[in-house]
């Protein structure tokens, strides 16, 4: 054992080490930080922080609220148009976002510290437990959700707020979606994602029924017979494939069950990981999982980008704390075939590429990297089974601006539909939006039925 | 280097900068210190009757309030004139002017308004080697309930009659300082001339409530759960002490009385202002209460460094510069005309010009044009009223610029008169002075 173990294996480090690599990347601001930070608010008209959000969540009047003492104000603002304000406050890339619209960039390159700031008043209000929303009388109309990702209890909640009875469809164990399964764990600490389901489902309204999956345990036929509105907000089930030689050695997994374990696991020491990590992909994926994998105690970390660092889904800022916690990223490389050793992976050899007059292809040149563990974050699909013949879009489902479906009983959101980034800021958007559809359109139904 | 010495009625200093009569000034410990970091001169905390000392309250004294990143903009307090015996404060104020002879120290006096108590306090000052002596006629809270202080400036007669005493029975030069909590400040300043003063200071602090604690519903500071109006200073009187000195410097019955200018001094830049407005030198003290002694030697290079770029040599190149353009607003040139103008290369796009105006204003800054957020004045609807300058985070992004005569002004549709024409002469105005053939 200990921390140049050869092989995948647990307990790298010591527990120390385990709990400091794996506390808050952005700590908390107390109040008197909160406050220094408030005052550097402009108060913009129409504000261009505001403009980049996604949820469109006023935030110059959430920091005048927090810097006249106000936090509970505050987040209400922040939760009236994003009731998953908690956790978009910790995982944003706010750098890509409100804090690059900052004027406070142009005039000095220094934002203000709006992700810290609505975490700061999000977190006064759930931590004292203050709700700010009734469920409406009930309106009799049943409403299906599938998926408990932000997507889902975005619309979930909304409905409620009208008066709607919810059911949720869950596959997994627990709700929460990527919030539980996928996030960096240096992002949310503790058991933040359950926390905040609890409180979005404290509004009453809503039923979750967990291990239910679409395909396996109903299909959408199913919900359309039982409930007057369906939400799928069903994420990317599948994970894209290498298809190269020795994808099937031992040691070659999926980043994003990488990440699931680890977030999933109480005592990270119990968290096996390679002495030797090379992380495929150029999204947010890689980065998490190259960057927890150094944070596990692994020796090397490599990620291997097929295109340029200009190209890369990651943003600057992850980019650069993945560089900061240790992780060599190489630029120009594809997979070529992974060897092997009685069937556990020890190296993958990469072929350089370059931009052709036919797009990206390989040199023929290659470079072999050594790897007992290679991560897959080479993107996601939408695969799912039993939605009858809704009409795709770039493979995934299509929806109208409000997140109608081609079925007049059905909208979507989130991942599942390609609308905008794959964000948990986007995908809430779209739930509270489908939501207030869904509600327009089962009391224009109420009124002509009347 | 510009000679910064100042000569401030026969008193002589090094530098134009003295702490005013406040808590900084209380006893020679102080006093010393002060005089280490450079400053030019004390006036020495009010001294009162000889006799048991005033009591002040043992709790809070002060208030403030605040602007971004508590930075402090005033400051009030009801503290009371010297709480220590007469003769120690008497004792101190001799040795601390033997170590420092080239410092001026003022001592300020504050005792009932019956002459034979001024009578009998004015020698031992004199003994002191004080140079002078500054009459608190100001202090606007305690004091002013027993009948001294802001209670006899504001009432012109008396200060002429305790001025006339002080000039009977001292040599040293007397300085009044004035309250601000007074329709017209000129009343008292007269008053103070008529009675032989060589001098006034002004202003001294301003009847306040800095604030209401709202879990108590008292105000602040608090006593107790009671409050009272306290003594207001800072950065935030600044505005109204300027006026005062200027309406001192230029009120004709009044012209080249000597003024030593108070109220809010934080830099070199608010001092030089008051040089301008009529002031021989200022007095300081919220600010050394907020950021210690030190702050006197960037007013002390700050005033020189400028001077030395203008080209000033002596304080008396400033002195009073600007009282000849301070006038009334009927004397304002009617024909001038300023439009904003937004440089696009500072901008940071927060808009705050644009909806200052279009809500509150004249609707003559853009939002969008084509579409994209972008900020520009409409010259066809711009009065040059100033608000986007002040409203504008970014220095100097947004200037008037002032239009040549000749030059069209789009909103009015007329061309600039090159003559200047005030409002007493404007056809508007009821009671205009007509041409003598008319």
């Amino acid at each position: 054992m200990g921390r140049l173990a050869p092989g995948i294996t647990s307990g790298r480090l010591s527990a120390a080490d385990y709990d400091a690599n794996f506390s808050d990347l952005h700590p908390p601001l107390d109040k008197h930080e909160a406050l220094v930070a408030s005052d550097r608010c402009y108060f913009c008209h129409d504000a261009p922080c505001m403009t980049a959000c996604p949820t469109s969540i006023d935030i110059p009047l959430f920091i005048r609220q927090i810097s006249t003492s106000n936090p509970l104000g505050a987040a209400r603002t922040i939760f009236d148009q994003n009731i998953l304000g908690g956790m978009c406050a910790r995982v944003c890339p706010t750098e890509t976002l409100c804090e690059q619209a900052c004027v406070r960039n142009t005039a000095e390159e220094r934002p203000v510290e709006i992700g810290r700031l609505q975490r700061y008043a999000t977190d006064t209000a759930m931590e004292r437990g203050v709700q700010f929303y009734k469920r409406a009388a009930s309106t009799g109309k049943k409403v299906a959700v599938v998926g408990a990702g932000p997507a889902g209890l975005a619309a979930a909640h909304r409905l409620a707020m009208h008066g709607h009875d919810v059911v949720i469809f869950e596959a997994r164990e627990k709700s929460g979606g990527l919030n539980e399964y996928g996030i960096a764990t240096y992002k949310s600490t503790g058991d933040f994602a359950q926390d905040e389901v609890n409180y979005i489902l404290s509004i009453g309204g809503i039923e979750v029924r967990h291990g239910q999956k679409l395909g396996r345990d109903f299909t959408l036929a199913h919900l359309e017979g039982q409930y007057d509105a369906i939400f799928l907000g069903i994420g990317l089930a599948g994970v894209n494939g290498l298809g190269v030689e020795g994808e099937d050695l031992a040691g070659v997994e999926d980043a994003v069950e990488f990440i699931a374990g680890l977030r999933q696991a109480r005592d990270k020491a119990s968290v096996a990981v390679g002495r030797s990590v090379v992380v495929l992909g150029g999204g947010m994926t890689a980065i998490d999982a190259a960057v927890q994998a150094k944070l596990l105690g692994a020796e090397e970390v490599t990620i291997a980008y097929r295109r340029g660092k200009e190209n890369m889904n990651a943003s600057e800022f992850e980019q650069d704390l993945a560089a900061s916690k240790g992780v060599t990223i190489r630029h120009w490389l594809q997979p070529k075939r992974v060897l092997g050793e009685g069937g556990k992976a020890t190296a993958i050899e990469l072929e350089y590429t370059a931009l052709t007059a036919n797009g990206l292809a390989g040199t023929g040149e290659t470079v072999t990297i050594r790897a007992d563990q290679v991560l897959k974050a080479i993107g996601q699909t939408f695969r799912v089974e039993g939605l009858g013949a809704l009409e795709m879009k770039g493979g995934r489902i299509a929806i109208d601006a409000e997140g109608r479906t081609s079925h007049p009983k059905v909208w979507a959101g989130g991942d599942c539909v390609k609308l905008g980034e794959d964000l948990t800021v986007t995908s809430v958007a779209q739930g509270r939006d489908a939501a207030e559809s869904i509600n327009r359109a089962l009391a224009g139904a109420a009124r002509s039925a009347a | 280097m510009a000679d910064l010495r100042n000569n401030f009625v026969g008193i002589k200093s090094p530098n134009p900068f003295w702490l005013a009569s406040a808590p900084p000034t209380d006893k020679a410990y102080n006093v010393e210190r002060a005089f280490k970091a450079g400053w030019g001169g004390v006036v020495w905390k009010t001294l009162g009757s000889e006799g048991p000392p005033v009591v002040n309250v043992n709790g809070p004294r002060y208030g403030a309030i605040w602007g971004a990143d508590r930075r402090l903009l005033g400051l009030n307090n009801i503290e009371l004139i010297t709480d220590r015996p007469l003769q120690v404060n008497l004792q101190e104020m001799k040795q601390v002017k033997m170590n420092w002879p080239d410092r001026a120290l003022i001592a300020s006096i504050m005792v009932p308004c019956v002459e034979e108590e001024w009578k009998a306090i004015l020698p031992l000052v004199e003994e002191t080697g004080a140079d002078g002596i500054e009459l608190n006629f100001g202090c606007p809270h305690g004091m002013s309930e027993r009948g001294m202080g802001a209670a006899v400036g504001q009432v012109p007669e008396y200060i002429e009659m305790v001025v006339r005493w002080c000039k009977q029975y001292t040599r040293m030069p007397v300085i009044t300082k004035l309250t601000p909590n007074i329709t017209d400040i000129r009343k008292p300043a007269r008053a103070a001339k008529a009675g032989g003063t060589d001098a006034v200071s002004l202003i001294n602090t301003i009847n306040s409530i800095v604030s209401v604690d709202l879990d108590s519903f008292a105000p602040s500071p608090t006593v107790d759960g009671k409050g009272t109006h306290g003594g207001y200073c800072g950065p935030a009187v600044k505005p109204i002490a300027l006026n005062m000195v200027a309406e001192i410097a230029r009120d004709p019955e009044t012209y080249g009385l000597p003024i030593s200018g108070i109220g809010g001094v934080t830099t070199w830049r608010d001092a030089a202002e008051f040089l301008a407005l009529g002031a021989g030198n200022v007095q300081v003290c919220t600010a050394a209460m907020t950021y210690g002694f030190k702050i006197v030697q960037e007013m002390i290079s700050g005033l020189s460094d400028w001077m030395d770029e203008k080209g000033h040599r002596t304080l008396d190149d400033i002195t009073g510069r600007a009282v000849p353009n301070v006038t009334d607003w009927q004397y304002l040139n009617l024909n001038y005309v300023a439009k904003a103008h937004i440089d696009q290369d500072a901008c940071i796009k927060c808009g705050r010009c644009h909806i200052a105006c279009e809500d509150t204003s004249h609707q003559a800054i853009t939002h969008l044009v084509n579409g994209v957020r972008h900020f520009e004045v409409k010259e066809e609807e711009c009065v040059g009223c100033n608000l986007c300058v002040n409203v504008c985070p970014v220095e100097n992004c947004i200037t008037m610029v002032p239009l040549a005569a000749g030059a069209l002004d789009q909103r009015t549709g007329r061309t600039v008169d090159p003559t200047y024409a005030n409002w007493t002469t404007h056809p508007n105005n009821p009671v205009a002075q007509r041409q003598a053939a008319e």
